[in-house]
């Protein structure tokens, strides 16, 4: 039963894995059309190279999801101490209004900003890609420090104001040191959040200010060559790393480690 | 976006805009859309079957036959592509399927004239793609709900005579049915808005709600036609979180 489980598993992985593994080859394969005799070559990437379009709207990308960290992890840090350590009226309704983000399909999120920022005179663009983004990036912040701060003391800034600290100083010197593996996990999320969302960006981008997915989206739809998975293994090996490094950071399972 | 669903057209330029219901007759006029409302609805209940039965097992085979440091690392493996761009993951199932593509190439190296497996562009192609994306938040919560099942239980159960049929219909799949449900909820409303996997994988048979309503906002232009299908999608959604919201705080507080 056990060996028949552990098949089981390695069969799972190889179904998640196999289509990843599939571009990341094609992008080294010569022909276009991914013909497969494979044959070994660094074509794409070096078109890459030259592909204006495409390297802009990645470093748009990287730039906004860069952006998006630190505003997102700033108000999500200040709204997860709120919540967790101050008690007041509307508390559990704040929790509940937090998730609808994380569970509504993204399609009506995107086209409901599109049509508010439209009617507001926010309009499309950089700007409005980038309040989407960290709005959909704050409830993961709030998530993740919320779960880091559950798993530090109170006592411990109490104590320190026993002994004459001011809350505020407390909560600089004692908590937050404490939270940073949580914060920086936090940024990471958000950056990665961020990083591969596509459908807010889709209906908020004009076209000078696209980003990746979005352009490697229009891409396949308009007859693709295989740039697309040069810049798709970067993307994802990407967002791997990141998410690999919050995993190290951020530790989700030490939660109950520790207790 | 509640208030435009009501308009008669996108207010821009000078066309006079009215406040009207027509929107929300949609699928009177236009019957064809009633048919692609049953292709999401078809292509949700699928997805999220198949994930339920897939990921079900594999939580059960991660909670119970694996331990330790191995367990870590292979719930980080199984979750690490979910957090990866959803899109480059649906666009790499295409080399996968075609025509000529991946599957074919591997069966035709075991059998030269094999005909061709590839079913690109097609329902299963689009479910397929789907499970692939959703697959590990039934593996989670599945996961969260077993591990908490105390192995002593099964073991008296086993000792007591219980077929291994009768553990799993009797006491794993109804103590892990509060992580079958919200997994199934947590896959089963994204799916029926989702428009990129059926455009990718579906091409001419992947008309969707969820296509529909993007064409609605940028080919067709008629916001407010698309604000009233991504309300009627919402309605559906906050729907299904209702109907089950006890299951649902049940398994967030564990």
């Amino acid at each position: 039963m056990r060996g028949l489980a552990r098949v089981y598993l390695v069969v799972i992985l190889v179904f998640l894995y196999l289509p990843i593994a599939v571009m990341i080859t094609m992008g080294f394969n010569a022909s276009p059309l991914y013909a497969m005799p494979f044959s070994f070559s660094t074509d794409w990437y070096s078109a890459l190279a030259g592909n204006r379009k495409l390297l802009s709207a990645g470093w748009n990308s990287v730039f906004i999801a860069a952006i998006v960290a630190v505003i997102a992890t700033t108000l999500g840090t200040m709204a997860a101490v709120a919540l967790s350590r101050r008690s007041f009226r509307g508390v559990t309704l704040l929790k509940i209004l937090l998730l609808p983000p994380i569970a509504i399909p993204w399609l009506i999120t995107g086209t409901a900003m599109l049509v508010f920022f439209f009617w507001t005179g926010i309009g499309r663009g950089f700007h409005a890609i980038l309040i989407g983004h960290v709005a959909l990036a704050i409830p993961y912040v709030v998530l993740v420090v919320g779960t880091g701060l559950a798993t530090i003391r109170v006592d411990l800034e109490e104590a320190a104001m026993s002994l004459g600290t001011p809350p505020l100083a407390a909560f600089f010197r004692v908590t937050l040191p404490l939270l940073t593996p949580s914060i920086i996990g936090a940024a990471l999320f958000a950056f990665a959040v961020s990083l591969d969302q596509f459908v807010v960006s889709y209906f908020l981008a004009t076209p000078g200010s696209s980003t990746l997915p979005v352009e490697i989206y229009s891409a396949i739809r308009k007859g693709f060559t295989p740039e697309i998975n040069a810049i798709s293994t970067i993307l994802l090996l990407g967002s791997m790393a990141v998410i690999l490094a919050f995993a190290i950071f951020a530790r989700p399972g030490a939660a109950s480690d520790r207790s | 976006m509640f208030g435009f669903s009501f308009l008669t057209a996108t207010p821009m330029g000078n066309k006079e805009i009215g406040f009207t219901l027509k929107n929300y007759r949609v699928f009177a006029d236009q019957p064809y859309l009633l048919g692609v409302a049953w292709t999401s609805l078809s292509i949700g209940l699928w997805t999220t079957a198949i994930s339920a039965v897939v990921g079900f097992l594999a939580a059960l085979a991660l909670a119970k036959a694996t331990a330790g440091r191995v367990r870590e690392t292979l719930l980080i493996l199984i979750l690490l592509p979910f957090w990866t761009n959803g899109l480059v993951r649906v666009f790499s199932w295409t080399m996968v399927i075609r025509e000529g593509g991946f599957l074919d190439w591997m069966v035709r190296s075991v059998w030269a004239d094999a005909p061709s497996l590839g079913f690109l562009y097609s329902q299963p192609a689009i479910v397929l793609g789907l499970v692939h994306g959703y697959l590990p938040y039934m593996v989670l919560t599945c996961y969260i709900a077993l591990v908490s099942i105390d192995d002593a239980v099964i073991e008296a159960a086993a000792s007591l005579g219980a077929r291994w049929w009768t553990i799993l219909a009797r006491i794993l799949i109804p103590m892990a049915m509060p992580g079958l449900v919200s997994g199934a909820v947590l896959i089963f409303v994204p799916v029926i808005g989702s428009f990129m996997e059926p455009r990718i994988l579906g091409g001419t048979v992947g008309v969707t709600l969820g296509t529909v309503i993007e064409d609605q906002f940028t080919q067709a232009f008629n916001w407010p036609l698309g604000a009233a299908l991504s309300f009627t999608i919402l309605a559906v959604v906050l729907a299904v979180f209702a109907t089950f919201s006890g299951v649902l705080r049940r398994s967030a507080t564990i």
